[in-house]
């Protein structure tokens, strides 16, 4: 939808496979990973097809350590249930395993970002009358709450990049520095974003996202154009190494079963 | 005891216009036979509680059978959007739907205060967010023991709940395994309760997982084979992922949605549930 079809076309690969198989490297072995539908466990599941196959993916329906042989439909797809380490209920899986903070990494989408990588998926426009309804919350409040750590995956465009969010459904570091703190929240709060244009993580002093890393073929000033406040950018600014033909071929065998 | 009826007679006696309905199922074992004969029987007023609405909140919200919402996530699971949903909240229509919305850790405490006899539940939810400031349901409390500022949801008791499970016996105990969600907390905070079931059996054979509700913790068993199509039954059949993603066509204008349903559920078919198979 952005930069589809530039780096695309010259490079073999989509600005899509680029974002989702950066944050699939996110992801360390040995953690355990709450996993949101859609992007975040097409990356979760890659990271398990590559470099991670003992991450215990975490689904909110209550599928603890799932091990799916392909891209589950839904949070509550039969294949996690019968692959999983253990099946339990709702209720449980929220208040036993991610409240207390057994779980390591948050792994989230977003309709809308702002600085402090707090998040909308509710409305776009006014609460009462929206001009786009969104799905809403679902677990996600208190996975951005309680995991030890967030990710969040979004593709960055003026229209998800936003000065200031219609609805903050998700709490990343609020209003800055203390926020966390204030709210009670006790994970550390998302320390990665990953777009299709390059990665950010919080500034240590102001929380605020900074671009830290561009993949290949996009640049600083399209990074600047796509976010709807000015963008810091880290001095030591690197390159996210391109895909490996492992990560394609693996990306592509989930995606198109 | 539970009784053993038809689906129709379960429906006629346990659900009312104006009641407070939960109808639960996280994507596995969604109750739309039953969802299906509430329509039929146009009920109204109701106020449908799901933590997802899913298809089949998108089917009663477009035949006008709910004024009110209690969700924490409306989308079409794996598809996109429910646009009966979005139209019911954006234009009012076939009439304004209000929404009461949570997340999903608060509407599983809901029940669980429900189902244990509790006037509120208590977690760490929802701070920083504005679900605090839109949402009546949702009040700050603080720990009597350590002074913590903590979230309190209040506790959520249907006047019925509506499940779908795999198997019960003669007695009308029931049996269900694979993701249970929500169902158990659904059925013991209601005041009144209707499961139905994939098949009726001399005996609940032991299954690695399994959740048993004795006979006397629900009013009304009805048999409805197929009756979580097109969602899935765990050792039953799988999840029409075929008909979610059609659903995106079917519901996003109102004639074609008003076609189908009138089509396939409101037209009389021979037996309880055999509507659901015509969507397969």
């Amino acid at each position: 939808m952005t930069s589809e079809g530039t780096a695309g076309a010259r490079l073999g690969w989509t600005a899509d496979e680029m974002m989702t198989i950066a944050a699939a490297r996110q992801l360390r072995p040995g953690t355990s990973c709450f996993v949101g539908i859609g992007l975040p466990s097409t990356a979760a599941n890659l990271a398990r097809a590559t470099h991670a196959p003992d991450l215990a993916l975490i689904y909110e329906s209550g599928c603890l350590g799932a091990q799916p042989g392909r891209l589950p439909l839904s949070i509550g797809d039969g294949v996690l249930a019968d692959t999983a380490v253990a099946v339990i209920t709702v209720p449980e899986v929220f208040n036993y395993w991610l409240q207390p903070g057994r779980i390591d990494i948050g792994f989230l989408a977003a309709a809308q970002l702002d600085r402090y990588a707090n998040i909308n998926t509710t409305v776009i426009g006014d609460y009462a009358t929206p001009t786009v309804r969104l799905p809403g919350a679902g677990g996600a409040p208190e996975i951005a709450a309680s995991c030890r750590e967030g990710i969040i995956i979004v593709r960055q465009n003026p229209r998800t990049f936003v000065d200031r969010l219609d609805f903050v459904t998700s709490v990343g570091f609020g209003t800055g520095p203390g926020s966390r703190e204030r709210l009670g929240l006790h994970g550390n709060g998302p320390q990665t974003v990953i777009t299709d244009i390059g990665i950010l993580k919080p500034d240590a002093a102001n929380c605020e996202l900074t671009l830290t890393a561009l993949h290949p073929g996009a640049t600083v000033e399209q990074a600047r154009a796509s976010a709807g406040w000015p963008l810091a950018v880290a001095e030591d600014l690197t390159d996210t190494a391109p895909p490996t033909a492992e990560e394609l071929q693996r990306l592509r065998a989930l995606t198109t079963t | 005891m539970a009784q053993l009826v038809s689906l129709h007679d379960a429906v006629a006696e346990l659900v009312h216009d104006g009641d407070t309905m939960a109808m639960e199922g996280f994507t596995h074992l969604i109750p739309f036979a039953a969802a299906h004969e509430v329509i039929r029987q146009r009920r109204r007023d109701l106020v449908l509680v799901r933590l997802t609405p899913d298809l089949i909140y998108d089917q009663m919200i477009g035949m006008g059978c709910a004024s009110k919402l209690v969700f924490s996530w409306g989308g079409n699971p794996g598809v996109g959007s429910l646009h009966r949903f979005r139209d019911a909240v954006t234009n009012g229509w076939p009439v304004p739907l209000e929404v009461e919305e949570h997340s999903h850790a608060g509407m599983a405490n809901r029940y669980v205060a429900g189902a244990s006899g509790l006037p509120f539940a208590v977690l760490r939810g929802y701070r920083g967010t504005d679900l605090m400031k839109q949402t009546a349901t949702i009040a700050s409390i603080t720990c009597p023991f350590t002074g913590e500022e903590l979230t309190a949801v209040p506790a959520m008791n249907p006047d019925v709940s509506v499940i779908h499970a795999q198997r019960a016996d003669r007695d009308g105990n029931i049996q269900m395994w694979g993701i249970t969600g929500v169902q158990k907390e659904a059925v013991l905070a209601a005041k009144r309760s209707l499961v139905t079931v994939e098949e009726i059996v001399d005996h609940l054979d032991p299954v690695p997982g399994q959740v048993i509700l004795p006979t006397w913790s629900i009013n009304a068993v009805a048999l409805a084979p197929n009756g979580a199509h097109p969602s899935y039954a765990h050792g039953y059949y799988d999840r029409d992922n075929g008909f979610y993603q059609q659903w995106e066509q079917i519901s996003r204008d109102r004639d074609s949605f008003t076609a189908w349903m009138t089509e396939h559920i409101l037209q009389p078919t021979a037996a309880d549930g055999g509507a659901t198979e015509a969507a397969s």
